[in-house]
């Protein structure tokens, strides 16, 4: 592997050169857990750790739960009871995979953020970026599905709702959307195929993980000053970086244990704060809940999506130009994903020198910002289409764009960064002091 | 700044459930009865929990089914597995596909589910209704007061005015706990209705919060498993965590300096 | 080295051995659900003893119930048929093909008598009046036709096993008699089985 020069992996006894002669997975593991990692990580470095643990919570929680389902339309709902009833422990397991999905969401959030303010985007980590996306856009994806299977009535009409944005696309929208349904609505084969598809999803997650951590051990990890770890020699290495085992991975499990007793108490005492009632009433085609309101963690785009109505003179224009082909319910779908893509355009849209939120003085306020931005549109998704929320719905929209696509690529230009370390071993010793013990290492 | 805002942030991201907002009828008026099994060390109140079924089995039987409760749960009310086997046999008769026939019901069965005048089934009703929400769809009322399903049926069997109207051929009732205020259910409860062996009180209002709880219990029967189960996990992660934390502190001790500062 | 690094030497990995333990305590406690929920759950838990009522089963004929997914005989035998059973007891529990009473509500070594593969009898009845028997041939597990075969007890249409009025076998390729259930009287007219 390239990247960051350190020792590596060799094979002392005759067993192991045996084995790495053939199948070096020692080495890969090795070089995997000891890689060097910049010694003044924050703790905010800590929730791809929590991201990991909610993959595999789902994943081990989601095959349990599937050894007592039926993915059928008559007896979906029925089984769930079954699970909340009879499974030995079941009820725990269903509830720790439904409020995961929520740990999951929080951390992928934080997650992201953290990256948008510390520059982790910037070359040389654009793939890096690029494929945490895919896996954002796929937990979406798989979240979504999964919310379905339970075969209540929010199950339901978000299923309707959610694939009728694909009945929005010109031409060929009404053709994909009953290609999406297997029938003219939400019926069996959706459940099936989204059963099926809700238990495929994640493990091209996992393997997009292990392409995201490939992509970051090999242009090293960003860390808060955005300063790279000196390459030159391994001594040099050394002085900015620790290995990953045991000092990242211990400061990781302690984030995790303290993040996992509020889970632990969420999942106790209020498991159900966070889903909705009307997914304890069985699916009914004939009857729409009064308010559809998807799960918290699509709000925000759910927002943006309802923002862009008929009367938003972008709208208007959209449509004139394109002879009414991009009406405005199109016009909302293509925000949505827009609202996205322009979060995976960042390090592209973003023109400054300077990597880390730090030492950039005018951005940090945009960023802080652009997190309200993120909470108010959040807070509008779940309100009701209605004046004023319309209103506000336009101009968080609007703004969430505007970082992206305008303050992003202006900043970089006429913003004075302030001065950054030279090193990374120079911020470390600033926060906590040059080590005495730096002679002699941990053991 | 960044760090104290993003906290605030994450906690209040953490705090918006969707469901606050979603049934926003400001007029219903839910009030918050203190159910024993509410907050986190909160348990059955096996008395309560037998009048409600007593309750259930001598009025909204009439009319509503449970069609996901098995009946042979009911030992979890305290009652003996003979009581559970004359309960289900003198109450229920369920269709039984290998007789081709009706028979009086067993433990292994369920409550029959009863769609005879199109009445919603109750097994799940007290989750699938939340009496709180809010303000402002921020779901803090949910989390001080809980989700409040079964405050509001307690609220909703004690909250007719008595006033009645006609409309469509139905007669609907006007409801203060009801959204939208009008229900087309009769009330159910009249004071004295149902003697209970104990001699508890049973004016409307008693019965009200009995059957609530009742069908809390139908709804979510593994309620107290759950918060025991929570209440270890989270004191042993709490341990969990104070050994990670002294381990790293000292894993991290010899490579940071002795000048502390704040982040 | 000096005492007081050998002490804080001690201290160190003490924590550690304490974390390390709780690590695992947590992993175990975490699994151990995990497997848990493959056993069988609280319905089918609950299917594991049914009651049957037989008032109505009048002597010399038999109801057939299913009891964990397989059938189960319960004969009610005529005066007739139990002495014929009892005459049949006389040739001796060694001449049979399986001289063991596969009766589980006995120990595993009780000789295959008749009085031994028979209920005990509710008040007012005969001894040896009820035979309750799981309804699957020991051979390839068929099911056996009742008041059929040379012994006057049932008969596997399979592979052609005599069974005779107390489920011994008799005559054919079954290596067992049939096996007996865990079966008790809950009141005189209804049996309890498992």
């Amino acid at each position: 592997m390239s990247g960051i020069p350190h020792d590596h992996y060799e094979p002392k006894t005759n067993g192991e050169k045996w084995l790495n002669s053939r199948l070096p997975i020692v080495g890969l593991l090795y070089d995997t857990l000891m890689i060097p990692t910049p010694k003044n990580l924050n703790w905010w470095w800590i929730w791809g750790i929590v991201l990991a643990f909610c993959l595999a919570l789902q994943i081990v929680t989601g095959i349990i739960l599937v050894m007592h389902y039926t993915p059928h339309v008559d007896l979906a709902f029925a089984s769930i009871e079954h699970i909340m009833r009879n499974v030995n422990g079941g009820y725990f397991i269903r509830y720790l995979h439904m409020n995961g999905a929520s740990l999951f969401f929080v951390a992928v959030y934080i997650h992201i953020f953290r990256g948008l303010f510390y520059g982790s985007y910037k070359a040389p980590r654009e793939i890096t970026w690029i494929v945490g996306m895919l896996i954002y856009l796929m937990m979406m994806g798989t979240a979504f599905m999964g919310y379905v299977l339970p075969w209540g009535q929010m199950s339901f009409w978000g299923a309707t709702v959610i694939t009728g944005l694909f009945g929005a696309i010109p031409f060929v929208g009404d053709a994909i959307q009953t290609w999406l349904l297997g029938g003219p609505a939400v019926d069996n084969a959706t459940l099936n195929r989204f059963f099926s598809l809700h238990y495929l999803l994640p493990f091209i997650i996992a393997a997009l993980v292990v392409v995201h951590i490939w992509a970051f051990h090999t242009t090293g990890n960003n860390n808060p000053t955005g300063v790279e770890v000196r390459r030159g020699s391994k001594d040099e290495a050394k002085k900015d970086t620790l290995p990953f085992w045991p000092y990242f991975v211990i400061k990781d499990l302690f984030a995790l244990a303290v993040i996992l007793v509020v889970f632990w108490a969420v999942v106790g005492f209020m498991p159900n704060y966070l889903g909705h009632p009307d997914n304890y009433i069985e699916a009914n085609p004939l009857v729409t809940p009064a308010h559809i309101v998807p799960e918290w963690y699509f709000l925000p785009f759910y927002a943006i999506l309802r923002a862009f109505t008929g009367e938003v003179w972008v709208v208007q224009f959209a449509s004139f130009i394109t002879g009414g082909i991009v009406d405005a319910k199109f016009f909302g779908v293509l925000a949505m994903f827009g609202a996205i893509l322009a979060m995976a355009l960042a390090p592209w849209l973003d023109t400054s020198s300077v990597r880390s939120g730090k030492y950039r003085p005018m951005l940090k306020w945009w960023f802080y910002l652009l997190i309200i931005d993120f909470f108010a549109l959040m807070w509008l998704g779940a309100m009701p289409a209605e004046e004023p929320y319309a209103t506000f719905s336009l101009i968080a929209s609007a703004y969430w764009f505007a970082y992206f696509f305008v303050i992003l690529p202006i900043l970089g230009v006429i913003e004075k960064p302030l001065a950054q370390p030279e090193t990374i071993e120079e911020d470390f010793n600033a926060h906590y002091g040059k080590a005495d013990a730096d002679a002699t290492p941990a053991e | 700044m960044f760090k104290k805002l993003a906290i605030g942030a994450a906690f209040a991201l953490a705090l918006t459930p969707a469901a606050s907002i979603a049934a926003g009828g400001g007029e219903q008026h839910i009030e918050d009865f203190a159910f024993s099994f509410e907050g986190p060390f909160g348990t059955w109140d096996q008395h309560q929990l037998q009048r409600g079924l007593q309750i259930y089995t001598e009025v909204c039987a009439a009319c509503h089914g449970l069609q996901y409760v098995p009946l042979r749960d009911l030992e979890a009310l305290g009652y003996s597995e003979e009581e559970v086997i004359a309960y289900a046999a003198g109450n229920f008769e369920v269709f039984d596909p290998e007789l081709d026939d009706f028979r009086p019901a067993i433990p292994t069965d369920h409550f029959p589910a009863n769609t005879g005048v199109g009445a919603p089934d109750l097994s799940l009703m007290a989750k699938a209704r939340a009496g709180f929400h809010g303000p402002y769809g921020l779901g803090i009322n949910q989390l001080v007061k809980g989700m409040g399903g079964a405050e509001y049926i307690a609220s909703l069997l004690h909250g007719y005015t008595g006033h009645e109207k006609e409309e469509a051929g139905t007669v609907l009732y006007e409801n203060t706990a009801f959204p939208g205020g009008w229900i087309s259910m009769a009330p159910p409860l009249a004071d004295e209705q149902v003697e209970f062996a104990d001699g508890h009180s049973n004016t409307v209002e008693h019965m009200a919060e009995d059957v609530a709880a009742f069908l809390m219990w139908a709804a979510e029967p593994k309620l107290t498993d759950r918060k025991n189960a929570g209440f270890v996990g989270v004191i042993f992660l709490t341990v969990l965590s104070v050994l990670l934390y002294l381990v790293n502190k000292r894993l991290w001790a010899p490579h940071k300096g002795k000048l502390r500062k704040e982040d | 080295m000096s005492h007081a690094e050998d002490h804080e030497g001690t201290r160190r990995d003490f924590l550690y051995y304490v974390a390390g333990g709780a690590g695992v305590v947590a992993t175990g406690a975490a699994v151990w659900p995990l497997i848990n929920q493959m056993n069988p759950s609280a319905d089918v838990q609950a299917l594991s003893s049914i009651r049957v009522d037989v008032s109505g089963v009048e002597p010399g004929t038999q109801l057939t119930v299913k009891w964990l997914g397989k059938p189960v005989f319960v004969r009610h035998r005529t005066g007739a048929e139990i002495q014929e059973a009892q005459e049949q007891d006389a040739e001796g529990v060694d001449a049979l093909p399986d001289p063991l009473a596969r009766n589980f509500n006995l120990s595993a070594d009780a000789p295959a008598t008749d009085a031994n593969r028979v209920m005990p009898s509710p008040e007012g009845e005969a001894p040896g009046a009820w035979v309750v028997q799981m309804g699957v041939c020991t051979h390839l597990g068929c099911v056996p036709l009742g008041d059929a075969g040379d012994f006057g007890g049932w008969f596997c249409p399979c592979h052609g096993s005599h069974y005779d009025l107390a489920g011994r076998i008799r005559k054919g390729p079954a290596p067992e008699n049939l096996p007996i259930p865990p079966a008790e009287w809950v009141d005189n007219g209804t049996i309890k089985l498992g």
